[in-house]
């Protein structure tokens, strides 16, 4: 059953992840709405991943509340997250796609010409009969993708995605979020480029120690920023 | 079968006797390896996927019963199917059909445990994907055994192996009956008994020629598969 | 065509093919037997002589399950058996008398041998008295392998070493004396690789291959006489008992014709067993 309900925003109210009295994420409070592009920056270590996860609903906070379009517990029937190593199932690039056709619940006899346009969409025509685990790094990102946009998400959470491209490969990615983000989809999007978070953000946000330390604009954020850590974080210098 | 002729001899004439026994042992390992997959591998996948007290427990006891002595087995299904036994209306002692029970009683626990084992790596990397594509709980056995098929060839042909090979359960429950139920392996016992040793080494030399070649078959399938679907 | 369809394609093909012959036996089973007989009686092949000739005339196929003479006797008890054909007549007897059996018909002898080493280390090699070469074998301590599985030949041998008064499960008993707890043919494979003397049957050794330095030390003995006797199991007790051909069977082993079959098996000229059925007493 397709949800018709929106799952925006996703509101996070206080949220933290402990694991062995840890916190991964400390009172965490965010609002992603609808709109450009929200980028997660920070160090590595800093909760990105762990963030996504929990906006995605995959991981249950330790302590506050996630809410989905005002729901607080909601199947990820219109989010997909593209993980920043994602597994490839044993099947062909095209079988990777026609499975999460049909687990999304798309009518067999359209799954097909789905599967077709997703590959165009992400360049992967020519290789459709590949054995995904035998595709480049680059092509398995952008199979991820594909595979992620066949349910039709509402909202597309991506984990590094250029992380082990090289600037060919993460151009092309690039140009594909770009077109996802102007089909009105929500990108929430991780990354530790400073370069890439300015080329596509519309909203960053700055993450440390498992806090967030800044919600700006982008333009705001690389021009302006208010907080010493964000001022430090934009001119180049190690937040540790 | 002729004692006096060499097992060589027996091979290179196609001896009707020799073929008989050589088909009824492929006929009873594989119908025993096919039914213990039918149990073995949604077994191995239902541990592999939920987590219960004791699980721990239970897959130290599914890895000891990979051991499981062919003769104990044998002897368990041989009270079990006799006319005296509680399932002894069914009058399947000394006939293929005891054998094939045996040997799948045998071959369950190798294959559940492998099957197991595979099935649980393979879930850690699927895991937070098909939690991300939203599939349920059935759909997501059906993938790991699907997606696993290659590797749980290797659980099987290691299953058949072990039937293949075992001499206990089936003397017992088959009782080596001449051109009815008398096995390679059981061949191989009884001309050891009448001191016919050269026939009964070429007789083992037959056997394990079998289970290279059904291995290769396997393999080159498996080879063939990884091509096609990574 | 996918590799997923082709190996099932393959295995569908192959289990199949197997199938076929099996289950075409199956159906061929419904005219026949099983008799439980013992392993030194399959070992030494006449049933792959006299069963043809009794399929050919009645179209009963018998199926031999071949283990020692207990474990027959217990096949039979539990009814796995349509008719016994074992050689320890106080055993055989009680079968019936316990209500196991219809009758026991006496069918055939052949008899036990001593057989050694061609060295001879206990020195016995040409007499006819198994009971003192016994003596003898017990006090040189010369190495004896006994079958030790409660067969026929098993308590033939316990027998004769009572006659021959050693105590051989007590005080008598020493390294020399090795009981292996197997069936003949490997009674006899471990004589012959460590040099022993053993208790056999004639049958058995006449087709066995693996002599090495073996021979017969000690034949002839009335005392190693060993009768063979057929008892159809009772129905009364188990009504999945096929009466008819199992009374078809012994009733055809009796005959002239069936004890002809067994006087004709040789092998290398030699008969290895002596029809009896007529015989009183035996």
């Amino acid at each position: 059953m397709r949800a018709f309900q929106t799952d925006l925003p996703i509101v996070l109210d206080d949220v933290s992840i402990l694991m062995r009295d840890v916190a991964i994420l400390d009172s965490v409070t965010l609002t992603l709405g609808a709109g450009a592009p929200t980028i997660l920056i920070g160090p590595n270590g800093s909760g990105k991943t762990t963030l996504l996860r929990v906006a995605m609903g995959l991981l249950g906070p330790s302590k506050g509340w996630v809410t989905w379009g005002g729901r607080d517990e909601s199947a990820p029937l219109r989010r997909a997250i593209v993980f920043q190593r994602p597994a490839m199932l044993r099947r062909s690039a095209i079988g990777n796609i026609l499975y999460a056709l049909a687990a999304a619940g798309v009518p067999r006899a359209a799954r097909k010409a789905r599967a077709d346009e997703l590959l165009q969409l992400v360049g992967l025509r020519d290789l459709a009969g590949r054995a995904a685990r035998r595709m480049s790094g680059g092509e398995q990102q952008r199979l991820a993708l594909a595979r992620a946009l066949a349910k039709d998400p509402e909202i597309l959470f991506l984990d590094e995605p250029a992380a082990s491209l090289d600037p060919a490969a993460t151009k092309a990615l690039e140009d594909i979020i770009r077109d996802v983000a102007a089909r009105g989809i929500k990108v929430v999007m991780s990354t530790h480029d400073l370069g890439e978070a300015r080329r596509l953000g519309g909203e960053i946000v700055l993450m440390h120690r498992g806090r967030v330390i800044e919600i700006a604009g982008a333009r705001a954020f690389f021009d302006n920023p208010c907080t010493e850590a964000a001022r430090r974080f934009v001119a180049g210098e190690l937040l540790v | 079968m002729p004692t006096d002729a060499s097992a060589i001899d027996l091979v290179l004439r196609a001896d009707p006797a020799l073929i008989a026994i050589v088909k009824l042992s492929l006929f009873v390992s594989l119908s025993a390896v096919f039914m213990a997959a039918l149990v073995g591998i949604p077994l191995g996948a239902l541990i592999a996927l939920t987590r219960f007290p004791g699980r721990d427990a239970a897959i130290v006891i599914l890895n000891a019963l990979m051991g499981l002595p062919p003769v104990v087995v044998g002897l368990v299904v041989y009270l079990l199917l006799s006319r005296a036994g509680p399932l002894g209306s069914f009058g399947i002692l000394f006939t293929p059909a005891a054998m094939i029970v045996a040997q799948a009683i045998l071959v369950t626990p190798i294959i559940a445990a492998l099957a197991r084992q595979t099935i649980e790596d393979l879930w850690s990397e699927y895991r937070d994907e098909l939690a991300a594509l939203n599939v349920g709980p059935l759909r997501r056995v059906l993938t790991l055994i699907r997606d696993a098929r290659f590797s749980l060839v290797t659980a099987l042909l290691a299953g058949f192996g072990r039937a293949a090979a075992e001499v206990g359960a089936v003397i017992i429950v088959g009782g080596n009956i001449d051109g009815f139920t008398r096995t390679m392996t059981t061949a191989i016992a009884l001309e050891t008994s009448k001191g016919d040793l050269p026939l009964a080494i070429g007789l083992g030399m037959v056997l394990i020629a079998l289970v290279v070649v059904v291995n290769a078959l396997a393999w080159a399938v498996r080879r063939a598969g990884e091509r096609y679907a990574g | 065509m996918n590799p997923r369809r082709l190996f099932l394609a393959t295995a569908a093909i192959i289990l199949s093919g197997l199938s076929a012959p099996a289950l075409a036996q199956d159906k061929s089973q419904e005219k026949s037997i099983v008799v439980s007989s013992t392993t030194s009686t399959t070992d030494s092949g006449l049933f792959t002589h006299i069963l043809p000739l009794f399929k050919a005339k009645t179209g009963i196929e018998v199926k031999v399950v071949s283990q020692g003479t207990g474990q027959a006797l217990d096949t039979g008890r539990r009814g796995d058996a349509d008719v016994v054909f074992v050689h320890a007549r106080s055993q055989e007897e009680k079968f019936v008398a316990d209500g196991f059996g219809v009758k026991r018909f006496p069918v055939m002898y052949n008899d036990f041998i001593l057989i050694g080493p061609k060295s001879d280390p206990a020195g016995i090699k040409g007499g006819k008295g198994v009971v003192a070469a016994l003596k003898t074998i017990k006090d040189k301590a010369a190495p004896f392998i006994s079958r030790g599985d409660k067969s026929g030949t098993h308590s033939a041998e316990l027998n004769l070493w009572k006659v021959a008064g050693v105590d051989i499960a007590g005080a008598d008993k020493g390294p020399w004396y090795k009981e292996i707890g197997q069936g003949m043919g490997a009674a006899l494979n471990t004589a012959s690789a460590s040099n022993a003397y053993v208790l056999g049957d004639r049958g058995t050794w006449l087709s066995f291959k693996n002599r090495g330095d073996l021979d017969i030390v000690v034949e002839g003995d009335n005392k190693l006489f060993n009768q063979y006797g057929v008892i159809l199991v009772n129905p009364e007790k188990h009504p999945s008992v096929k009466k008819e051909f199992g009374q078809a069977f012994i009733d055809w082993i009796v005959s002239s014709e069936g004890q002809k079959a067994i006087a004709d098996y040789k092998i290398n000229g030699n008969q290895l067993f002596f029809p009896n059925a007529g015989a009183s007493g035996a």
